[in-house]
């Protein structure tokens, strides 16, 4: 695929496997993430059927029992977060994209992104193996919570959990070394001309969120190791019987469970920025505004996690406290998804398939968003914990961040990857039927949700207050059914465009950011000619140039011509 | 400066702190958050036990108080070795670094000492929460002393072939910050308040 002299040397092995090519790890990357998200939706479909059509055999599965019914949620919701979000949008897209954007040939420590994929690997296949352990896979919920995930036969799952809590750590492990790459990359990788506030915003997001990560998952590396202990050993930090306390362990997981919502929102959203500014063929609307957004988001997200526990038997006042910070966070991201409503406004928008899911990201997470004000505070949240209402708000701030997010990604980047374009007709199919399905399942969860119906039930036709809304499960499961078969198209486009697809040049969509600069697919060592940067990233639609872009490694004609932001 | 570290220069901005330093220095402050998380928990479950200044008294502090010495005196033999590259002499620079893996192994051999010591006078892992606490966190510290040992050594054979003398300073910095954990571990294990 890449013909560049350098690599001729380089035997296959080295080339496709075992590559230090920030591009080829990426990809890596990106593609187990995707085979992980077949598997967490085809876990989804089963509990699904489970809920619809209770107690009934779910064909391609069998018979559920209630054992396999927690596994199966909890293994969708731990594949979908660490093995399908985290390795596509932060280390897939930011491998593939964080060094070509500033113009770099490879990351700062290209070893150690081989390491760093290598090691995600062994986490997927650690993961992998808990399927088929006695006892089964980990069944106490993706958010561990002990007692029950502190002693093995509370579940009944014996080194499905064990193997859980491995694999989760050697995931973590992973995006540490990803996360120090991507830093050391941008601090010290740019171009000539390439100062920070002239880097594309995806850039700046990609570097918030790695930041987020590493302040906010050693206190839970920490917890798991205890958490470890109490399983293997028999130890008591999370057993209150032994002294231990197990809201301490809520605490360690919110504390990185929350700020892990904004790790994987911010590269979504700096690709939709991206992806926005590109087809509305407009500068951005308020750059600096939108990186000072991102890092007031950031520190505000440490400060947010206790509103996971608003039930959990924590003092009201520290409550309250809580309730502000979250409704306060609400703020920044108002701010960016404004500007980005702005960067719209007047456009000459063109609906190619990256845009529209990025629209669709952005009208759905503001669905996630909105809802989110309800949980968020104390009152409203005492009685929705933990009804499907909360399932309903997490489905669209995650969902529309992690799948339209990476379609975005990839429908947009696809030419610059392989040097093909996808089909714009099967991408346009791909959207509507991912659009419309997603809120199919979503919109009836909210409902039932709002009406009193708990998470975590495995048979709601046990329950008379549940039966008359079994319609709406059985809606919700065909819609799960509906966005499965809709990713067919998507499937199909991915693999077969890569032989039938129209040959890419190598700026396809006119756009200003310097990976377009490179050849389509980029070679090893990405530029052939070093770039020199000029100007801000979004020069687009410029009244004194003929064309309505502007690459940002133009050289100015006169020294008097040249914009600064 | 060879030729490709100039082409660097040339290649890109100028970077204000050397690309494997920065490196360094990112990995130790999520390594801070990880210790820092930890003893944190340790700090409150304390607070809120004061019953367990009775076990924490069976500590053995004058163990601890030798290994504190041995572990700051082999941060000075690193600082020293990093200081002889300054110099250009690796040899007393490897000699140095010598010193430092024995210091290092030599506590480790009085850490194992005291575990010996603790198991067999019945305070196990499982005995209460200070204890599981206890040999939480300075098994852990453990664990790093041994890897930066690794690290230490893999650099020292590096040096000896004359490669890669920048990495004595980096390894020192990480030497240095398992040190500084061990400064807060052992007031808070084991002089803190006894009965």
């Amino acid at each position: 695929m890449y013909y560049t002299q350098q690599e001729h040397h380089v035997g296959f092995w080295r080339r496709y496997l075992f590559s230090t090519d920030h591009k080829t790890i990426g990809l890596q990357y990106m593609i187990t993430g995707l085979f992980m998200a077949l598997l967490g939706g085809y876990l989804a479909y089963v509990f699904r059927m489970q809920l619809a059509y209770p107690n009934e055999s779910v064909p391609g599965y069998g018979p559920v029992g209630p054992d396999a019914y927690n596994a199966l949620v909890t293994m969708h919701g731990t594949i979908m977060i660490f093995w399908v979000a985290m390795p596509i949008l932060v280390s897939g897209f930011g491998n593939y994209l964080v060094p070509l954007m500033l113009g770099a040939d490879d990351m700062a420590f290209p070893r150690l992104n081989m390491c760093s994929y290598w090691t995600f690997l062994v986490s997927t296949l650690v993961l992998l193996a808990s399927f088929f352990v006695p006892g089964g896979a980990m069944s106490g919920g993706w958010t561990a919570y002990p007692p029950l995930s502190a002693r093995m036969d509370y579940t009944g799952v014996e080194w499905g959990g064990t193997l859980w809590i491995l694999a989760v750590a050697l995931e973590f492990a992973s995006a540490f070394m990803g996360g120090i790459n991507i830093l050391a990359t941008t601090l010290n990788m740019r171009t000539k001309g390439m100062t920070l506030y002239r880097m594309p915003i995806f850039v700046w997001m990609q570097n918030a969120a790695n930041l987020i990560f590493m302040f906010s998952v050693g206190p839970l590396v920490a917890g798991a190791l205890m958490l470890l202990a109490d399983r293997t050993l028999g130890t008591g930090f999370f057993m209150p019987q032994q002294g231990g306390d197990p809201l301490l362990w809520q605490h360690l997981f919110w504390f990185f469970g929350h700020p892990e919502v904004y790790v994987l929102l911010l590269p979504s959203l700096g690709m939709v920025a991206e992806v926005i500014t590109n087809f509305a063929r407009k500068p951005i609307f308020g750059y600096r505004m939108i990186i000072y957004s991102v890092m007031a988001s950031g520190i505000l997200s440490f400060i947010v996690w206790a509103h996971h526990q608003f039930v959990s038997g924590i003092n009201p006042r520290l409550a309250v406290g809580f309730s502000i910070t979250t409704i306060l966070i609400s703020v920044p991201f108002a701010i960016i998804v404004f500007s980005f409503l702005a960067t719209l406004w007047r456009g000459s928008i063109q609906f190619k398939t990256p845009m529209l899911f990025a629209l669709g990201m952005l009208a759905e997470f503001l669905i996630g968003g909105v809802t989110g004000i309800h949980l968020g505070t104390t009152a409203t949240d005492i009685y929705l914990h933990d009804t499907y209402f909360v399932v309903a708000h997490f489905h669209y701030t995650m969902f529309p961040v992690t799948f339209f997010g990476l379609f975005t990604g990839i429908y947009y980047w696809y030419p610059k990857m392989f040097g093909r374009m996808m089909s714009e007709k099967l991408g346009w199919l791909h959207f509507a039927v991912t659009f419309v399905a997603f809120n199919v399942i979503f919109i009836p969860l909210f409902r039932y949700g709002l009406a009193g119906h708990q998470r975590r039930i495995y048979d709601p036709s046990l329950f008379e207050n549940l039966v008359p809304f079994q319609h709406l499960h059985v809606i919700a499961t065909i819609g799960t059914i509906a966005l499965l078969l809709g990713q067919i198209p998507f499937i199909l486009n991915f693999f077969g465009s890569m032989k039938w697809g129209k040959k890419a040049e190598r700026n396809p969509w006119n756009a200003n950011t310097l990976e377009w600069q490179t050849p389509s697919p980029p070679g090893h060592g990405n530029f052939d000619v070093i770039p020199t940067v000029y100007r801000w990233p979004y020069e687009y639609s410029a009244p004194d140039r003929e064309e309505d872009w502007c690459p940002q490694s133009l050289a100015p004609a006169t020294a008097k011509g040249v914009k600064h932001v | 400066m060879s030729e490709a570290q100039a082409a660097t220069m040339d290649r890109y901005e100028v970077p204000s702190v050397v690309t494997g330093r920065m490196g360094m220095w990112w990995f130790l402050a999520s390594e801070i958050v990880i210790f820092g998380g930890a003893l944190v928990c340790y700090l409150l479950s304390r607070w809120h036990h004061p019953d367990w200044a009775e076990s924490a008294a069976h500590t053995n502090e004058v163990i601890g108080l030798i290994n504190t010495v041995v572990l700051l005196t082999s941060s000075l033999t690193m600082v020293l070795a990093h200081d002889a590259i300054h110099h250009a002499q690796p040899k007393r620079a490897l000699r140095l670094m010598g010193v430092t893996v024995l210091l290092g192994v030599c506590f480790l051999g009085l850490k194992a000492l005291e575990y010996t010591h603790e198991i067999q006078e019945g305070y196990t892992p499982l005995k209460n929460l200070f204890w599981s606490y206890y040999y939480f966190l300075t098994g852990l510290h453990a664990l790093h002393i041994v890897a930066g040992l690794v690290a230490i050594v893999t650099v020292m054979r590096g040096l000896a072939k004359g490669k890669n003398s920048q990495r004595v300073e980096y390894v020192g910095i990480y030497w240095h910050f398992v040190d500084v954990v061990w400064i807060f571990l052992f007031p808070l294990l084991y002089l803190a308040p006894k009965i």
